[in-house]
This record gives C-alpha cells, structure tokens and sequence, in this order.
C-alpha cells in the first residue's frame, strides 16, 4: 500500500509539473489529457473500484468505495483530472493511517488483556511437562516458576513466594503466599517456586471469568453508542441524497453551472462516511474499561460505565462493604471478676458455637479451650445459649435471655453487639463484639463526595446503634438499620425515586443476600475477592479487591471516558457539518473534504486512545 | 447456545454495525454482537439450528464485507 501510496505520488507530482510548464500543449485543455491522470488513478484506486463494484452486485450501495468512486468519477466528468486523483490517493493515505490508529489501539488494548496464561508445569514422572492449562484436572498439582503466570486457581501446597497481583487489582504490593494459602490465577509469581494444587478447571478459574467479562462487555452498549449507530444509519442516505440534490437542483433551477455544483454533491459524498464516529465512540469505551480494570475494577459494559458517570446517589450495606465482616471483642465491662476470667468462662460457653460471636470471643481468648469442663449446652436462637461450665449454671447472652433469667443488669449503650455473662444466676459482666470499619472506608466516602455524589447512604441489618456509630464515623448522609434484604430493595427504590433524569444509583455490597439489590440499583457493584459468584454475576461493576475507595476513582475514569467521547462527537460531527456547509455554498474543496472524513476519523482515535491511559 | 468466532479482515467499523444488524435479523437468532475492536462475533441462537443459521451469518457476512472471514 506504501508503494502504491509513493508511485502514485511521484507519477502524480510529474503529471502536474508537466501540466504546469505546458508540455502537453494545445491537448491540456481537451478530453485526452484523462489518459495520463487515469495510470496513478487507477494505480491508487483500483481496489476501491472493485470493492464499489462488488458490493453494487451484493446489494450494499451506500459504503465508502462507491461514494469515492462517483465523487472521483465526477471530478474526472468536470474535467478535474488532477483532483480525481489527490482525492483517491489523500483517501488512501487517510486510510492507511486509520488503519494504523486502530491497529496500535488494539494491539494496546490486548497487551492490557494479557493476563491469560499460556501453559501450566505439570509434573510427569519426576519431570515437568507443559500444558495447556485447558487440561488440567482438579486437583493436579502444578508447579509456577519464579516469573510465571498463575495459570489456575488454587492452594499452595509446597514453597513460598511473594505474588504480584497487579494485573488483577492494580494493586502494585506484592502479596505473601505460603503453604495453605489460595493464589489467583493471572496474577505473577515473584521469587520463589510454588507447588499449588488446583482447586478449580481453567474455565471456571478467576482469570478466565475476568477475560469472558472484559470481552463481553463491548456488548452491553451506551446510549451514546445506540444513538451513534442510529444516526449512522440515517446519515450517509441523507447526506447522499444532499448531494444529488445539490448537483441536480441548482443548475436547473438557475441554469448553466453543471460542472461546479457536482464538484459540490462530491464534497458530500466524501464526508458521508460516518466511520469517525462510528469507530470512536465504542474505543473511547473500551478504553475506559480497560483503564478501570487495570485498577482492579471491572466494568461489565459501556452502559454501566456511561451510568457511572452520572452517579449522584450511593447505596451501600455496611458489613463487608464498608466494615470487614470480621467480629472482634472490642470493649469488656466485668463487674464483679477479672477481665481473664470473664474472658474464659465466656469462650467455654461458646466452646461449642458457630455463630460469628461466639468464634470471635474463642479468637479474643486465644488460648486451646478444655472442653471436658463444659456439659450440657443448649443454644436458643435469638436469646443465647445456657451451659455448664465446671458445673455451675453460666448464662451467655442478650439482655432478653438475662431478663427472662430474672437477672438484673444495668443496659449497656454501645455500637456493637452486647454478650452477657451471668454465672450462678449472678451477673459477671458483658462482653462488647463489634465489627471494625475497614481501612479507608473513611476516605472512600471522603473522595466520593469531592468527586460529586451528593448522597451516600447506609443500609443494614444491624441494630440501630451499631449502625450509626459506624455511619457517623464514615460520614454517612443517611442511615438505616435494621432491615431485611426485602427492605434493602425497598429503600433502593424509595431512593431510586427521589432522583432526577439523568441521575444514577448505585449499590454496593459484598453479596451476601443482596443479589436481588444489586440487581434493582441502576448499578450494582460488588466485592470480587470477597463476595460470592452469584453476586458477582448479578454485579454489573465488581470491585476485585474489595477496596471502596476504588469508586471514587472509577467514576473519575468514567467521566473522563464520557468527556472524550464526547469531545470526538462534537467534533467529527462538527467538522463534517462546517465542511458539508462550506462545501454547499462552494467554500470547500475536496482536500477539505477528504480532511473532514479520514483525517477525522486518525483524530478521533488518537483521542479516544486517552481513555486508555486515565490514571486513577 | 452461544458461540464466539474470530474475524479476519474486518476492516470497517461501519461495516461491522451492518453486519451485527443483518445476523441480529436471520430467524432463530436471538442476539448477536460484532466487535470491530476485539474482532469477534458472538452469536447466540437456537441449539437446534445453530449449523444451518451459520451458514445463513456466513452468507450475510459475505454480502456486507465479502473480505471478511470468520473463523470456524
């Protein structure tokens, strides 16, 4: 193409000077002077005719080759040899630099994606083997390298190395694995050699979920990519039928001047190709997905990227969204004992609990537990339980098991969870257990508000004084507690409600029982490492390191993706306009024209490729 | 079923969006999408015709960008 690009240039170039110094003499005004100006023509645009041609006969007029086509031929029809040819060989070189714009941004855009590993070390009669990683049962035992990708998910069962996780999460720490430990697939193994058994198939592992996701979410399109391809559907016959009218309408109409206005219905026909913003809309789009999920966030489509821009109200659940979920003792009033022994007659009576308090008092105890002391537990759910411990009668519990016990207590007001402790029907003193506010919760919802929700809100099924210690802690505009996962929904869109057009809402919940919330919200968002896979599924955002202050950055990248790809509507759309205009009313030539289509277009893309590069 | 196909030579973003419209249109097709970035094309359709309606997307693909080729 290069070739054909300079042959055509220098033959061209020759023909002109030789025009200019009269060479062809009493000819240069007639009809022959088209056999010369026809070599580089057809050297440059032989293709396109063939293209035209072929797509007539499939029945698809109105593509690019035949619009070039009749505007050349039209130039040659008013004796424009010159610029029959400067049109034909600007389009080609136009075409040659998109083609290389959209190269270079999809050769970015899969090096970006380059987080699928290529072969898993298994090993086979005492040697390693590669293999795709497709083949790996559950269960093999695979062996990483230093450097290597983690091809599947599972444990370490061997080694200890430091993990590069960065292509997950764009988290740039590396992360410690040792024995026992589950590693990812897709993230890089730093220094030392893993043994690791696989705990899932490669189709079912993190790094092929991530990719399906990435690659699905071009599906899901933006208005802003409806509404282009619409206007693209209506664009080219109008502005087609523009151009007819205007060769056809004028002369007629004034009489005389053919020639000058289908030099004019040319300039139409060249820019009615809507391919700038055609292709810049959905990269522009893509590069902003991509930008998010190099930050560890996946975005499932352009349309929850486009809503994410105009988030103005955020929902979130509070254990496990904005506190780790994790119970610990916190605060212990004894009232008649040490703290030890309140401690340890606590954790025997709850020897036998699963309930998360309870493995948090054993944890805040920390030494191995003599369960032969302990007899006769009975747990009521909603009450607490009732044991034996070294034969006395010990009560653990809530302030209505203590009432019914008739034991008197003096209430204590706090945020967490309150366990009584009466032993011998006497009260030995309470154990506080509340849940910690993780790091930098505090600051999402800080840089949240700088970057424009005006409203963040609490939901939970915690208790009301729980809830309001941590949502004033955090700076939450409203608080509700208490609630079922039917009252979350409810709230959603009781809030959903409240907004004005084009104002978004978004839930963000780790995905324990709020599915069907992080359904309803205009965006729902979930945490990756730690939510489960249906709410991952039901998600259309997933954080996947659960970190909250990567909303705050998303909806950064997401407006500027909207600014860009604005920017290149706004201004293919008013190029082609202004020049469409210009061309009308015989102000533009075809240099111009040409201009208005390609080079808008290698514009566009160069811009739409910054989305790409939004740091956070 | 959903299947996903390579393309080769998809050239033009615009062809792309016809093409994705004329397979959205062939009968038992439910959804289609033709990505001109990632160049791919996800079909999903029927189980039971799924051979018979790739060889219609096949023909359709033909008439809108005849260089195109999609990879089976």
């Amino acid at each position: 193409m290069l070739y054909r690009i300079l042959i055509t240039f220098v033959l061209f170039l020759a023909l002109v000077i030789s025009e200019k110094q009269n060479l062809f003499g009493d000819i240069s005004d007639s009809w022959y002077m088209m056999i010369p100006f026809l070599v580089p023509y057809l050297i440059i645009g032989y293709d396109i005719i063939l293209k035209a041609f072929r797509n007539i006969k499939n029945g698809q007029v109105f593509d690019e080759n035949f619009l070039m086509m009749i505007a050349t031929f039209a130039a040659f029809g008013v004796k424009d040899f010159s610029e029959a040819v400067v049109v034909m060989l600007f389009y080609q070189v136009g075409e040659l630099f998109q083609s290389y714009a959209v190269g270079k941004s999809r050769q970015s855009i899969s090096e970006m994606m380059d987080i699928c590993p290529e072969y898993a070390n298994v090993e086979e009669n005492g040697e390693l083997v590669q293999v795709d990683p497709d083949d790996v049962e559950v269960g093999t035992v695979i062996v990483i390298k230093p450097g290597e990708r983690i091809p599947l998910d599972g444990i370490v069962t061997e080694g200890e190395s430091q993990i590069d996780t960065a292509a997950l999460t764009g988290e740039s720490v590396p992360r410690r694995a040792s024995v026992g430990d589950q590693v990812v697939s897709g993230c890089v193994n730093g220094s030392g050699i893993l043994k690791v058994r696989t705990t899932k198939a490669f189709e079912d592992s993190t790094v092929a979920k991530i990719l399906e996701l990435v690659e699905n979410a071009s599906s899901k399109k933006a208005k802003v990519e409806n509404f282009i391809t619409r206007f693209a559907r209506y664009y080219t016959p109008v502005v087609t039928i523009g151009a007819v009218l205007l060769a056809i309408l004028p002369p007629l109409l004034t009489g005389g001047g053919w020639a000058q206005w289908i030099e004019r219905a040319c300039i139409f026909l060249v820019i009615s190709c809507p391919c700038a913003l055609v292709i810049s809309v959905p990269l522009g789009f893509f590069g902003g997905i991509g930008a998010a999920s190099r930050i560890g966030v996946l975005v499932k489509g352009s349309n929850y990227l486009e809503a994410v821009s105009e988030m103005t109200t955020i929902v979130m659940d509070k254990t496990g969204t904005l506190t780790r979920g994790e119970f610990k003792v916190t605060k212990m009033c004894p009232t008649d004992c040490s703290e030890e022994r309140l401690l340890e007659v606590a954790a025997l009576g709850e020897g036998y609990s699963n309930h998360p308090i309870a493995i948090s008092i054993r944890e805040a105890y920390g030494k191995k537990l003599d369960m032969t002391r302990v007899e006769d537990a009975t747990e009521t759910a909603g009450h607490g339980i009732c044991v034996k411990v070294d034969g006395k009668k010990v009560l653990l519990g809530n302030e209505k098991l203590m009432k019914q016990e008739n034991i008197h207590l003096e209430p204590v007001q706090t945020g967490g969870s309150v366990v009584y402790v009466a032993e011998e029907g006497k009260l030995l003193g309470c154990i506080v257990i509340s849940d910690t506010v993780k790091d930098g919760a505090a600051e999402a919802i800080r840089e949240m508000k700088q970057v424009g929700v005006k409203k963040c809100v609490m939901l939970t099924g915690d208790g009301k004084a729980a809830a309001e210690a941590v949502g004033e802690e955090l700076g939450m505009d409203e608080i509700h507690a208490e609630l079922l996962p039917a009252d979350k929904v409810d709230w959603v869109e009781r809030l959903q409600n409240q907004l004005k057009d084009k104002q978004k809402l978004a839930f963000v919940g780790d995905g324990i029982n709020d599915a069907p919330v992080l359904t309803r919200a205009d965006i729902g968002i979930a945490m990756g490492s730690m939510g489960s896979d249906a709410a991952i599924e039901a998600a259309d955002v997933v954080l996947m390191d659960d970190d909250v202050r990567k909303i705050a950055s998303l909806v950064k990248i997401s407006r500027k993706t909207m600014t860009i790809v604005r920017e290149n509507i706004v201004f293919a759309l008013g190029v082609k306009f202004l020049v469409l205009l210009l061309g009308a009313l015989g102000a533009a030539n075809m240099w111009e024209a040409v201009f208005a289509d390609v080079g808008v277009s290698v514009i566009a893309i160069i811009n739409a490729m910054r989305a790409l590069r939004i740091k956070r | 079923m959903k299947k996903k196909f390579k393309l080769e030579d998809l050239d033009c973003a615009n062809c792309a969006a016809k093409m994705e419209d004329a397979i959205k249109k062939i009968d038992g097709v439910n959804d289609a999408t033709v990505s001109f970035l990632a160049q791919k094309m996800t079909i999903d359709a029927v189980d039971e015709k799924f051979d018979d309606i790739m060889k219609e997307v096949v023909a359709v693909c033909a008439k809108v960008e005849p260089d195109c080729k999609i990879l089976m």
